[in-house]
């Protein structure tokens, strides 16, 4: 492979990867490749593997139970400098997480690597550890004041952000070892046997953390809702379980369900979704037996109506829709629109309940939603995906990490892995406030252009030159077809010309990984 | 520089403020403050990294245009694009320096500020807008958006949504304390908006406050004004005076149509005298709210109770050769009672009705489109008189039957309109009605209808 290897030592060495972006050669202690290229980076050796264990140092009848979580972090032998993971399946409601700190920071142990599958405004406090040296850095998605303590220079490490997939990647290839994965489950076994679809804090799919229970040198399962064994169904496999620890509560239901799931009523983002909507059916992509993925959020899920209603037009059926799932896709399934839902994360009540109780409704993993070192994935075998960006570049190259300002703003998400379908379009407003989200250059470089192919804003929609099939398909549609520059152009004479661009420091303070785990942008420091 | 004492030490506002407001700003302008340099200008915007050089720059360009020297302007800006930022900038100056530039009480002064803004106010595209001709007394007029006139973020996008009419609202969506501010940026949208093939109309308020409207947004030359609570021709024709005065002065020859709104028992008993009292007239309309309330009645979702006033607002219109418009279905949820309503609404001679929400345009399209039938029909009865024309028979008949004059005329109607929908391809009914040619026919407007005119 060709890596530009440098000496740990030197962590300042910036070269310019292939799309253009000037990257570290290094990064907490461990050397990087930079971006080659959409598929230009090849793997070799073996898989990462946790140590072996053997059967006679677990109880014999399965029950793994301990007192509490601080009990359960000295046996795992919990030290300075370890990795720790948490997941983010209960969302903004998750107690675990900050509880795991909390407990390690009692234990007195200092400078821990702290590796959530995404933070949340409620670990805001995570920020206190890292003051207090508990935690020394974070890699994973960073938003809000978490987001804001790294972007204005703070963290003692860099942050590491990692789209679903390449979390997964990176686990499995052995960039992270992590050594203490501590899984909130919403119903468990004393074995460690647990899913997330039953409970009173039932939130889904636990996906985020199958890597963890894999690959981790140890695991903790804590839950609020022990079942007798066996525990079913399990989603993680006891097997892979040191401990397991009962606890009072591991999150607060009402924050665990988005609450995003109401369909928009602004009337330009109404429009955007009956553009992409019409553009699916004229570009001859609805058809029987195709498929769609698309999330919760207003335009995504106004789309989903429309796309609803094209069906039950047409008479047209899909042979299985990709979540974030919510109640719009529960009654496409119910309704017998779809023949699937594979569900990567659960946005609302109804798609828990469905989960729990309809085997046509799977919880998957990022490893066979997204992961690009594996034997393919089924982000790849999705005809269409709807997805946003805060900004998109001429070239289709778009930034979903930061604001403007270069500010994180969120975390990938399995937006970078998303991009491998058939057809990927970016629903995006035209501008906000007064900001184009058009621009000449993106701030930060969180996906290639290559792999955009429509741009769909409410003053119309934008087919990247590359894709002379869909440019050809859509001839005599009535739909507002677009060079993306005429876009731009108008958008720049609405909002008073071009906005200025904001002087970025040359300090990094994150990178942007790309799917295959080669450094595809640099996150600089911003003043605050 | 000249000032009431009573202006003097006095904040003026104008525009909104708060975490909720987007693309607007507030203005605040007191006239003690400044420096030898000029005005002190203190900005906080949402967009200061990318845009706060363009809005002070802006700022300072406004100041001076209107030889404001000194004071001190505070501005909160959460992304207001340029016009918007002047009209906000303009009502503060105004209230500061009412004898100068112009209060809510002195016109004269008002217009002539008007030269002023009208060089500040960032124009759209000049050569698309040449290109595009001012709307024709006879046009499709099947939907109107409601956006009022207070609120830039619904101004900005409001052409994209395909109506056949857009008006910027100066009546009852602005609160009487926003209107001196509110007919500023609806000036400035007119000028600084494309709206796609939309006809351009504002509502003015009753008179006479709404004679100070047509003072600032006439120069800016809407396309159409709507006159509300009209009750008598001579409001009507006060109306078409101050609009021929103000276009007079400016040397401006071009057409700017009305649509009297009736909502009244009374206006709807002199339906017909307005409808004929200027040739400005286009199109008579009933505002239901107001009308039910008149009458001490509930308005329902179905209208039983103003079937009398549509009918006689239908009669009247055909009578004085205008079209007739019907009121707004105000609840947008329910998008099949509102199709219902434009269905019922075509069948009783109205050619178009309000909109309150984007999302009711598609359906009300629907509603007052023709069906696959009457257009077939339509089209052997053209095709019928042009053969007759052609051959120089003065009778058209279809088969063994021989058709009137009238049901001619109506016949040459429906395709037109059709045609200008998007309904019919160069040769018979369509079955791709084409949005985009649709309003692409609706703004040349030279349809057919003049046949029957």
């Amino acid at each position: 492979m060709t890596t530009m290897q440098t000496s740990p030592k030197v962590s300042s060495e910036l070269v310019r990867n292939a799309a253009g972006r000037m990257v570290p050669t290094e990064v907490n202690g461990r050397p990087q490749t930079p971006f080659l290229g959409v598929g230009a980076y090849e793997p070799d050796g073996d898989k990462a593997a946790p140590p072996i264990r053997r059967c006679a140092d677990y109880p014999t009848n399965g029950d793994k139970r301990v007192a509490d979580l601080r009990t359960a972090l000295e046996k795992c032998g919990l030290r300075d400098g370890m990795v720790i993971s948490n997941h983010h399946h209960l969302r903004n409601g998750d107690r675990v997480a900050l509880e795991v700190l909390k407990a390690a920071d009692s234990l007195g142990v200092k400078d821990l690597m702290w590796f959530p599958s995404a933070a949340f405004p409620c670990q805001a406090e995570v920020i206190d550890l890292m003051e207090k040296r508990v935690v020394h850095h974070i890699e994973g998605s960073m938003n809000g004041p978490l987001g804001d303590y790294c972007s204005q220079g703070k963290m003692r490490g860099m942050g590491v952000l990692r789209s679903h997939g390449g979390r997964w990647q990176a686990i499995q290839d052995g960039e992270v070892q992590i050594d203490i994965a501590i899984i909130a489950a919403p119903t468990a076994d004393a074995f460690g046997n647990c899913n997330g679809s039953h409970g009173p804090t039932a939130c889904g799919s636990l996906g985020f953390a199958l890597a963890d229970s894999m690959y981790a040198k140890h695991v903790i399962v804590v839950t609020d809702n022990l079942v007798p064994f066996p525990c079913l169904p399990w989603q993680i496999q006891g097997n892979n379980v040191d401990y397991v620890v009962e606890v009072d509560s591991i999150g607060d239901p009402s924050q665990i369900v988005s609450g995003t799931t109401e369909i928009t009523k602004s009337p330009d983002r109404l429009l955007i979704a009956d553009y992409v909507a019409q553009f699916v059916r004229d570009a001859g992509i609805l058809r029987d037996g195709f498929s769609f993925q698309a999330g919760a959020g207003g335009v995504a899920l106004a789309f989903v109506g429309k796309i609803r209603q094209i069906m039950e037009e047409t008479g047209v059926k899909a042979s299985f829709v990709r979540g974030g799932s919510t109640k719009q896709l529960v009654q496409l399934l119910q309704d017998g629109y779809t023949s699937a839902i594979l569900d990567g994360q659960t946005f609302d009540l109804d798609a828990v309940r469905s989960i729990a109780s309809d085997p046509r409704h799977v919880p998957t993993s990022p490893f066979t939603s997204y992961n690009y070192h594996g034997k393919g994935n089924f982000a790849s075998m999705v005809d269409v995906v709807v997805l946003g960006a805060t900004e998109v570049d001429r070239n289709f190259n778009a930034n979903v990490n930061t604001h403007s300002d270069g500010r994180l703003l969120h975390g990938i998400g399995g937006w970078q892995n998303c991009l491998f379908a058939g057809c990927t379009i970016l629903a995006v407003p035209s501008f906000r406030d007064r900001l184009p989200v058009i621009v000449d250059e993106v701030t930060t470089y969180t996906g290639p252009g290559e792999l955009i192919d429509v741009i769909a804003t409410e003053r119309g929609l934008a087919i990247n030159p590359r894709r002379q099939d869909l440019l050809d398909a859509v001839k005599g549609s009535d739909l507002p077809i677009r060079p993306i520059e005429e876009i731009q152009a108008e958008v720049e004479q609405l909002c008073g010309g071009k906005p200025e661009r904001p002087r970025l420091s040359d300090e990094p303070v994150a990178v942007i990984k790309w799917v295959d785990g080669t450094v595809i942008d640099t996150v600089w420091k911003v003043e605050s | 520089m000249s000032q009431t004492t009573e202006t003097a030490g006095r904040l003026h506002e104008a525009g909104r403020k708060g975490k909720d407001v987007r693309s607007d700003l507030s203005v605040s302008f007191e006239t003690q403050g400044g420096d030898a340099d000029g005005p002190e200008i203190v900005l906080r915007s949402r967009v200061e990294p990318y845009y706060g050089n363009a809005i002070r720059q802006q700022v300072r360009d406004v100041l001076g245009a209107f030889g404001v020297t000194g004071g001190r302007m505070e501005i909160d800006d959460a992304g207001a694009v340029p016009f918007v930022i002047e009209a906000r900038i303009e009502a503060a100056l105004r209230s500061a320096f009412p004898e100068r530039l112009g209060g809510a009480t002195s016109t004269s002064a008002a217009a002539g500020a008007v030269e002023t803004a009208l060089r500040l106010v960032p124009r759209w595209n000049a050569e698309s807008a040449l290109a595009s001709p001012r709307s024709a007394r006879v046009r499709l007029r099947r939907s109107r958006l409601y956006v009022p006139g207070s609120e830039p973020k619904y101004m900005l996008n409001a052409g994209l949504h395909r109506a056949d009419g857009i008006i910027l609202d100066l009546e009852d969506s602005v609160h009487p304390a926003e209107k001196d501010a509110a007919r500023l940026l609806v000036r400035n949208a007119l000028l600084a908006l494309d709206f796609l093939s939309a006809e351009t109309m504002v509502r003015i308020n009753q008179l006479p406050l709404g004679l100070a409207d047509l003072e600032a947004i006439v120069p800016a030359l809407p396309e159409l004004i709507l006159i509300p609570k009209v009750e008598h021709a001579e409001q009507v024709q006060e109306v078409d005076a101050a609009i021929s005065r103000i276009l007079a002065e400016r040397g401006v020859t071009e057409s700017i149509w009305l649509m009297p709104i009736l909502e009244s028992a009374l206006g709807i008993e002199n339906a017909f005298a307005i409808a004929s009292a200027s040739p400005r007239v286009a199109a008579l309309t009933i505002g239901l709210e107001d009308y039910t309330a008149d009458l001490g009645v509930v308005k329902t979702p179905t209208g039983e109770e103003s079937l009398f006033a549509r009918y006689r607002v239908v009669n009247a219109a055909k009578a004085a050769g205008v079209q007739a418009i019907d009121s707004v279905y105000g609840d947008i949820e329910d998008l099949a009672g509102l199709e219902a309503w434009a269905l019922r609404s075509r069948g009783m001679g109205f050619e178009g009705m309000g909109c309150v929400h984007p999302r009711q345009i598609p359906v009300i399209h629907r509603g007052f489109a023709p069906t696959r039938g009457e257009i077939e029909k339509a089209l052997r009865i053209v095709a019928a008189f042009e053969d007759a024309k052609a051959r120089g028979l003065g009778v058209v008949s279809l088969g063994s039957k021989m058709i009137d004059a009238p049901v001619v005329n109506r016949a040459v109607r429906l395709v037109a309109q059709a045609r200008a929908m998007g309904l019919i391809d160069s040769g018979g009914a369509s079955d791709a009605p084409g949005a985009v040619a649709a309003a692409r026919a609706g703004t040349n407007g030279s349809n057919g209808g003049e046949v029957t005119r």
